[in-house]
């Protein structure tokens, strides 16, 4: 019977939640990376065994780790001593340097700072890591300040896919208030060289050249406060979401509103319908329905907590506009926690399984599509990022 | 051989127990000694230094001989009794809570 593992990044370390098909009971391993702060752990598609994690601390910087076994050992890619044919040690399996201008040797742009003025980029950490579909050693980066990185050597070396950047609405980025990260990446499985991004604060971008070149697919996403209404870039997307049998079909969970679009970005369309807010960090789609999705409405714009103190996994059936709550195994008083962008995912069982994580450090599974809902945490350090492998 | 004490985290990613010892050629400075704990661990590169300017992160500090060494230039000679061998280098984390 197949099982499923659930990686799992918190504030203080990342844990591995394993289980067979029933999903009932769990072997919890951890904290991995005791101390540092997990932002995101993903398995290569093509190797399962084949783990990324980004390791950060406000101390030491960031640093890539990599497992070969699933996630029962780790290693700093690069990290070992290694020898470049110059005679200097070559690990530098952590060093993220945005590229420069060939002109000038200068950053290719700067971002708009709080108080309006120019500010040069500045790197911080991952946010997301995201292997490539068919290369167990090509792996994506979202970082903060946002930009796009890529490694092809199995996380020993990363560069920069400045097209990005320097696309030219870069000087109108600005930070959200988790900071100005790249959080999502989406990898278009029928078109290679196709992938959308998306920035808090700047908005969604697509290329269709495998990144050398990139583009705002924002047109119908409209944010209270940006007076522009067909303004370019400036929207706060929170996280977007496909299904891979319809890549051109995607889900944003946005600041304001749940919106999708049926044409690879170009337009979107509000489909928050009963909602009982606008606001939200994750969404994902179910694994075999590609109309059914998920999020989790909080209160906003400062509370960021669910909504009466109930914890509500929202499920719409139609793609959007119509949604059920899912209450069944979740607390439905005095629960005041947040659930972030990344920390929801689906397993590919059969029948398909859904886990999201909270910032109070429960981890819960469901494994009916959301009928019904379980702990298998209850007391991690805050939880940061959820994902599900379906493993033999 | 120039004595180094890391903090846990990075004693931890390194993988060494107690202090590191390093063999540093020509003078001894705070630049020299990371030069070659870097060398010798090159997981540590970003870890103490940035990348790309080699200053200082902003949460850690350098002591040695009851000395805070952390706004010292790099190139500074070390206290003696570092060079020696009979004093460690320190690398601190900051105490940032609060």
């Amino acid at each position: 019977m197949s099982g499923v593992r659930v990686l799992v990044g918190t504030r203080k370390g990342a844990f591995v939640l394993t289980s067979d098909g029933k999903r009932q009971r769990w072997d919890v391993s951890g904290p991995h990376f005791a101390g540092w702060e997990i932002y995101h752990l993903k398995g290569s598609p093509v190797d399962p065994n084949r783990l990324y994690a980004s390791q950060t601390s406000g101390w030491f910087g960031q640093v890539i780790q990599r497992s070969n076994d699933g996630g029962k050992t780790w290693d700093a890619p690069g990290g070992g001593v290694t020898i470049s044919p110059g005679g200097m040690p070559a690990g530098e399996s952590n060093k993220f340097v945005y590229d420069t201008s060939p002109g000038t040797g200068k950053p290719l742009t700067t971002h708009q700072w709080y108080d309006g003025t120019q500010h040069p980029w500045e790197f911080k950490r991952v946010w997301h890591l995201e292997p490539s579909l068919t290369d167990p050693d090509t792996v994506y980066a979202g970082v903060e300040d946002a930009a796009l990185f890529r490694t092809t050597d199995g996380g020993r070396t990363w560069q920069e896919l400045a097209g990005l950047r320097g696309h030219g609405s870069g000087p109108r980025w600005q930070p959200g208030a988790g900071g100005m990260c790249l959080h999502t990446i989406l990898l278009d499985p029928s078109h290679p060289e196709r992938i959308f991004i998306a920035v808090s604060a700047a908005g969604a971008f697509r290329t269709d050249d495998a990144g050398k070149t990139w583009r705002p697919i924002n047109r119908g996403l409209h944010s209270e406060y940006i007076p522009d209404p067909n303004a370019e870039v400036g929207h706060c997307v929170h996280r977007i979401a496909m299904h891979r049998s319809r890549p051109s079909v995607l889900f944003m969970q946005k600041h304001w509103d749940v919106v999708r679009s049926d044409d690879a970005g170009e337009s979107w369309q509000e489909v928050s319908g009963n909602l009982p807010t606008d606001f939200g960090f994750p969404i994902d789609v179910h694994a075999h329905e590609p109309e059914t999705i998920y999020v989790v409405p909080i209160k906003s714009d400062s509370e960021h907590y669910p909504p009466e103190g109930k914890l509500r996994v929202y499920r719409s059936r139609t793609g959007g506009h119509e949604w059920e709550a899912l209450t069944k195994g979740l607390p439905q008083s005095d629960c005041y926690v947040n659930v972030l962008r990344d920390a929801m995912a689906v397993d590919s069982l059969d029948s398909c399984g859904v886990y999201f994580g909270t910032t109070g450090g429960q981890v819960y599974a469901s494994a009916d599509s959301g009928d019904t809902w379980a702990p298998i945490v209850r007391d991690l350090p805050a939880v940061l990022s959820v994902e599900v492998q379906t493993v033999p | 051989m120039i004595r180094v004490a890391l903090p846990q985290h990075l004693r931890t990613l390194a993988q060494v127990d107690g202090e590191v010892q390093l063999q540093v050629d020509g003078p001894v400075t705070q630049r020299s000694v990371l030069d070659a704990l870097e060398a010798r661990y090159p997981v540590l590169r970003g870890t103490i230094r940035d990348h790309v300017t080699q200053q200082r992160r902003p949460f850690l500090r350098f002591f040695a001989c009851e000395q805070d060494l952390s706004h010292e230039p790099p190139d500074a000679l070390l206290p003696e009794a570092v060079a020696m061998g009979n004093e460690p280098f320190l690398v601190v984390g900051a105490i940032a809570g609060g």
